[in-house]
């Protein structure tokens, strides 16, 4: 790792000007995970009085465990399900503003401030019009024929938490999807309209190829997204309910940890979680390498 | 673009005036919601048109909470998130800004290790670590604080890397040119490169404000005191506090306030917003 050609003599300062950072990531990032990686290790008994070692006897019961397996398996449904939906509707929007040229700017402010909302909030947003006594969504829908009710119906709750999650994650996408748009050479789409393609085949064949770098690297932002930065929505809304319907990984380790006070079997799934952190960090940052270098 | 379309822009018009109605809605329906009597929720689908009772709602809200659900005035609690997302915000700011300076600006045993220590935090998101980080910071005795609501979440490596990008940008001479004139390093930091980073210090305050005020699960877990809460994690209290249907006036009114600070910080600052966006990439 390069540093300027010339550097600043001095065999204290750096250290203190590094001091604040690394003495937060100590106390309050390494020391902490370093604990649930211990802790993984280890079962207390009810009373809290003993503590054994019991080597990797949480995870085989965790990964045996029929309700950690449901939320793995909402869990993979939830953050594709979100991803899909917020990143198709965003392309439409970034393709659809891209041929704007006189509103381009008033819809890109009009479609980027739901960023600013909170899951929890975009929870209880989507919760309110969908409240089945009150909501406008179950009384449209009722005259459709469908009976809305996410505190019965567990496919309700999981639509409804992939709508509030996939509401707030459009702006996010619509914004790298319109700026990989405008970074698409505008000589590439003439010469292929001169060769008579349509609109249509253009976007497929030109385009969306052209865009594959800023898809790819979206999915890993909203997998991560939905995986990590979803708790709120949950929380506030069904609660991992109907019937662990929508008890997502993240949801799961603080019901484990602070309310059942099973502190082996969450420090596992901590454990897990850390897990797959690195490796999408890692996809993350080689799809960023490669980027660089293309 | 190529050619003229007149159908096409006005099918593309249609879709985005569509696209913004349903992005729009869940707010829209809020502020609606929060102008309205108690005794609109009681029965029939929620109204979408305003009603009288918006000034008697807010006032409610702000002055006088719902002590029996155990919530505050919501004053307290925007007050409680201003601050906890100032201290994140300048927090995170600062000790990125000095880090990233001495990993780039000087030459010592161990910047590698220390790069890394710092890189480490990019993996560790609060929500996969929370159970022994609560433990920590009620060792340390900083539960119900500010100081425990902020520090255990200033550190932040994109921050760092982003700062580090930048400074690496930053003409050699310049430095060369303060060495001469006999300036020292934190001369050069304070005068020069702190002076040259104001854009992207400001795009980053943006980014980081915003996550700072919607802290949800941190707050939930560490403020016991409703001295300390912050409005995102009071809505929750209101909507799952007591045994009835919520209040819906009120908690719209809520919902309102505690999204507004956040949303005019983009509007008013989009360019700095996109900026920081795109930027960190995260």
């Amino acid at each position: 790792m390069q540093t300027k050609r010339m550097t600043f003599p001095g065999s204290w300062l750096p250290y203190a000007l590094l001091a604040p950072q690394v003495a937060v990531t100590l106390v309050f990032f390494i020391w902490p995970a370093s604990q649930a990686l211990r802790q993984s290790f280890l079962r207390q008994d009810i009373f809290g009085l003993r503590t054994d070692f019991v080597w990797f006897d949480n995870f085989e019961r965790l990964l045996a465990d029929p309700l950690y397996l449901n939320a793995l398996k909402v869990t993979v449904i939830f953050s594709l399900g979100t991803t899909l939906l917020s990143m198709s509707l965003a392309l439409l929007f970034a393709v659809m503003v891209n041929r704007m040229i006189r509103s381009r700017d008033a819809y890109t402010t009009l479609l980027v401030w739901p960023y600013a909302v909170a899951p929890a909030i975009a929870g209880v947003l989507w919760w309110f019009i969908f409240n089945p006594a009150i909501g406008i969504a179950p009384y449209v829908l009722a005259g459709l024929g469908h009976d809305w009710n996410h505190r019965s119906s567990g496919t309700d709750a999981m639509v409804l938490v992939i709508i509030a999650a996939a509401w707030k994650q459009i702006s996010y996408n619509f914004l790298f999807f319109l700026a990989g748009l405008q970074s698409i050479p505008q000589s590439l789409i003439e010469a292929a309209a001169i060769d008579g393609a349509s609109r249509t085949k253009r976007f497929w064949t030109i385009v969306f190829p052209l865009l594959s770098p800023v898809t790819f690297f979206l999915m890993v932002v909203n997998v991560v997204y939905a995986m990590f930065d979803t708790f709120g929505v949950i929380h506030a809304t069904t609660e991992g309910g109907p019937a662990q319907a929508t008890n997502i990984l993240v949801y799961k380790v603080y019901r484990d940890g602070f309310v059942n006070l099973d502190l082996g079997s969450s420090a596992a799934q901590s454990v897990i979680l850390m897990a797959i952190v690195v490796v999408l960090t890692v996809v993350q940052f080689r799809y960023i390498e490669r980027r660089v270098n293309y | 673009m190529v050619e003229n379309n007149r159908i096409g822009d006005l099918l593309a018009h249609l879709v985005l005036i569509l696209g913004v109605a349903v992005v729009v809605f869940p707010v829209y329906v809020a502020i609606i919601a929060s102008t309205h009597p108690p005794g609109t929720f009681v029965r029939g689908v929620m109204p979408l048109l305003p009603g009288p009772n918006a000034l008697e709602n807010y006032t409610t809200v702000i002055v006088e909470g719902r002590s029996r659900a155990g919530t505050p005035p919501i004053g307290g609690m925007l007050w409680n998130s201003f601050v906890m997302a100032m201290a994140i915000t300048i927090g995170k700011l600062s000790i990125s800004l000095l880090s990233a300076f001495a990993i780039v600006y000087f030459r010592f045993p161990l910047r590698i290790f220390f790069f890394w220590v710092i890189f480490l935090t990019l993996m560790l998101p609060v929500e996969v670590r929370i159970v022994p980080t609560f433990q920590v910071v009620a060792d340390l005795k900083m539960l119900n604080s500010f100081a425990g609501l902020s520090i255990p979440l200033i550190a932040s490596a994109t921050a760092t890397f982003l700062f580090r990008q930048f400074f690496m940008t930053v003409p050699e001479e310049l430095m060369e040119a303060a060495r001469v004139d006999g300036a020292g390093p934190m001369k050069f930091f304070r005068d020069i490169l702190v002076p040259l980073s104001i854009t992207n210090i400001a795009a980053l305050f943006v980014i980081m404000f915003i996550y700072g005020w919607n802290q949800y699960l941190w707050p939930l877990l560490i403020t016991t005191d409703p001295e300390y809460y912050t409005i995102v994690m009071g809505i929750q209290r209101m909507v799952t506090g007591g045994d009835s249907e919520p209040l819906w006036h009120l908690v719209m009114a809520t919902v309102v306030l505690a999204a507004l600070p956040p949303i005019l910080v983009i509007l008013f600052m989009q360019r700095l917003f996109v900026k920081g966006l795109t930027e960190t990439e995260k």
